[in-house]
C-alpha cells in the first residue's frame, strides 16, 4: 500500500540527500483505499517548466486529472521553479562535482503528498519535466525520461519551434498522449 | 553534398584511392561519411543519423523563413535548395549505374526518380507514382514517411506549409538535369483510415497524419516530345 511505497522510496533516497517536502496527511478519511492496481494506475497532469522558470507545456494525461486554469498553471510553474531552486540550496549536503548521472543539479526530484505523488526531472540545460498521478503509479522515472526524449525529438528538431517558448507542437502533444496511453496499457497487463 | 544516405562523393572515392596505396587520412575530411574501411562491409556505412539531418535540415528552415515575407516565398526558398542536391545526384546516381543508355520516355524517368533516387537518397523506394487523372501532364510521387517532415509540427498560421519543399526541389533537379523540365510541388494530404498500414519507422513517435504529396507538371514541349516518341 502507501506506506510500503514511502520506506521504498526512503530507502532508495537515502544514499543521495535531497530536500523533500513531505505533505502526508494522516487522517484515515483521506487515506486512498485499497483499490485494485490499475484503479491506482493514474497520471493527472504533465508540465514543463523552461531555465527561466516560465511555464511551456502543460497537459492533463488522464481523466481523473483536475482542471486547472491557465493563469494558476502559470503560477504552478513559477512557484514549482523557485522551490526547486530553493531546495537545492536547503540541502544538507551538496554533492561534489555534481555527481548526479542524470547531470541535472540538486533540487526538488519527488514530492508525496496524501493523494498524489509528483515526479521531476530536470536537464542538464535547467529545463524541469514535472509529472504528477496518483499514488501507486510505476514507472514515472521511465516515463519522464521517455517524455525528455519526446521532446528533444518532436519540439527540438521542429523548425517551428522557438526555444523557451511555449511549446505549440503538435508532433509533441500526439506523441505524449500516445506514450501514456501504452504505458497504462502495458502497466494493466502485468497486474 | 547535402542529402542523406549519401554515400562518399566521387571526390572522397577518388581521394581513398590515393589514401589506401599511402598513409591514414590525415584529417576528417578526408575520411569518407559514416563508418569508413571496406566499401559495403558495415551496414551502417555510407548513412548519416537521423537526428543529424532533422538537426541541420531545421536550421535551414529557420534560416530561410526568418529572410522572406510569405509562405510561398519560403518554399521557393527550400526548392531552390534542393535544386542543386538533385542535379548532383542525377551525375552521382547515372556514374554510379554505369549504364550506358540514359531515360529518354516519361515514364521511365518517373521510375528512376520514385525509386532509384528515392532509395540512394532515403533508403526506401517512394511509396507510389500514379498519374493524375484530370490533367495528363500531372503525376504524383507519393511519400508516406516523409525524412524532411519527420519531426516537423507545421503551425496553424503557416498552414499551406509543406516543409519537404526542399524534396521537390530535388525532383526538380532531377528531371530538369535529364531534359525534362518539370514544376514539382510539394503538398500534405491527410492519410485516409487503413491507407497506410505499417508502422511507423521512428520508434516512439505516433503513425503520422498526412502523406507527402509530390505533383509533377510537365512542361509542354517534354510531353509533346514524349507523345512522338510514342509514335
Amino acid at each position: 500500500g502507501q506506506d510500503d511505497c514511502k520506506q521504498q522510496v526512503a530507502i532508495n533516497r537515502l544514499s543521495r540527500p535531497r530536500a523533500r517536502r513531505q505533505a502526508r496527511s494522516n487522517r484515515p478519511d483521506q487515506r486512498i483505499p485499497d483499490l485494485p492496481e490499475t484503479a491506482n494506475m493514474g497520471f493527472l497532469h504533465l508540465f514543463i517548466v523552461n531555465k527561466s522558470g516560465g511555464l511551456i507545456h502543460h497537459r492533463p494525461l488522464g481523466a481523473r486529472a483536475p482542471r486547472i486554469g491557465t493563469n494558476e498553471w502559470l503560477r504552478i510553474g513559477s512557484t514549482f521553479h523557485s522551490l526547486h531552486a530553493i531546495a537545492a540550496e536547503a540541502s544538507p549536503v551538496r554533492l561534489l562535482g555534481n555527481k548526479n548521472s542524470d547531470g541535472a543539479d540538486d533540487g526538488i526530484e519527488q514530492i508525496e503528498a496524501g493523494g498524489l505523488v509528483l515526479s521531476c526531472l530536470q536537464t542538464r540545460t535547467g529545463v524541469k519535466f514535472v509529472i504528477t498521478a496518483e499514488p501507486g503509479t510505476p514507472d514515472l522515472d521511465m516515463v519522464l525520461k521517455e517524455i525528455y526524449v519526446l521532446y528533444a525529438d518532436c519540439a527540438l528538431k521542429d523548425p517551428f519551434y522557438e526555444l523557451e517558448m511555449p511549446i505549440r507542437c503538435e508532433l509533441f502533444t500526439q506523441a505524449v498522449d500516445a506514450l501514456i496511453e501504452r504505458v497504462e496499457k502495458t502497466g494493466a497487463r502485468l497486474r | 553534398c547535402g542529402s542523406k544516405g549519401c554515400s562518399p562523393t566521387t571526390h572522397n572515392a577518388v581521394k581513398n584511392l590515393f589514401l589506401s596505396m599511402s598513409r591514414p587520412p590525415a584529417s576528417i575530411l578526408d575520411r569518407p561519411v559514416g563508418r569508413g574501411g571496406a566499401r559495403g562491409s558495415s551496414a551502417t556505412e555510407g548513412y548519416v543519423s537521423l537526428s543529424a539531418f532533422a538537426y541541420l535540415y531545421s536550421e535551414l528552415v529557420q534560416y530561410h523563413q526568418s529572410r522572406v515575407a510569405s509562405i510561398s516565398e519560403l518554399e521557393r526558398r527550400l526548392e531552390s535548395a534542393g535544386y542543386g542536391v538533385g542535379l548532383k545526384v542525377l551525375e552521382l546516381l547515372a556514374y554510379r549505374a554505369r549504364e550506358s543508355k540514359r531515360e529518354t520516355r516519361l515514364m521511365n524517368i518517373l521510375q528512376f526518380v520514385s525509386s532509384s533516387v528515392w532509395k540512394a537518397l532515403f533508403g526506401k523506394a517512394a511509396d507510389s507514382l500514379e498519374r493524375s487523372i484530370d490533367h495528363a501532364d500531372e503525376f504524383m510521387i507519393v511519400d508516406y514517411e516523409p525524412v524532411t517532415s519527420t519531426y516537423v509540427s507545421v503551425p496553424a498560421d503557416l498552414g499551406q506549409l509543406s516543409a519537404d519543399a526542399y524534396v521537390s526541389g530535388i525532383i526538380a533537379g532531377v528531371l530538369e538535369g535529364a531534359g525534362f523540365t518539370a514544376r514539382v510541388t510539394a503538398h500534405s494530404v491527410r492519410v485516409e483510415e487503413g491507407e497506410y498500414a505499417k508502422a511507423p519507422s521512428t520508434p516512439g513517435l505516433p503513425a503520422r497524419k498526412d502523406k507527402a504529396v509530390f505533383l509533377v507538371k510537365f512542361s509542354r514541349e517534354v510531353l509533346a516530345r514524349d507523345a512522338a516518341l510514342e509514335r
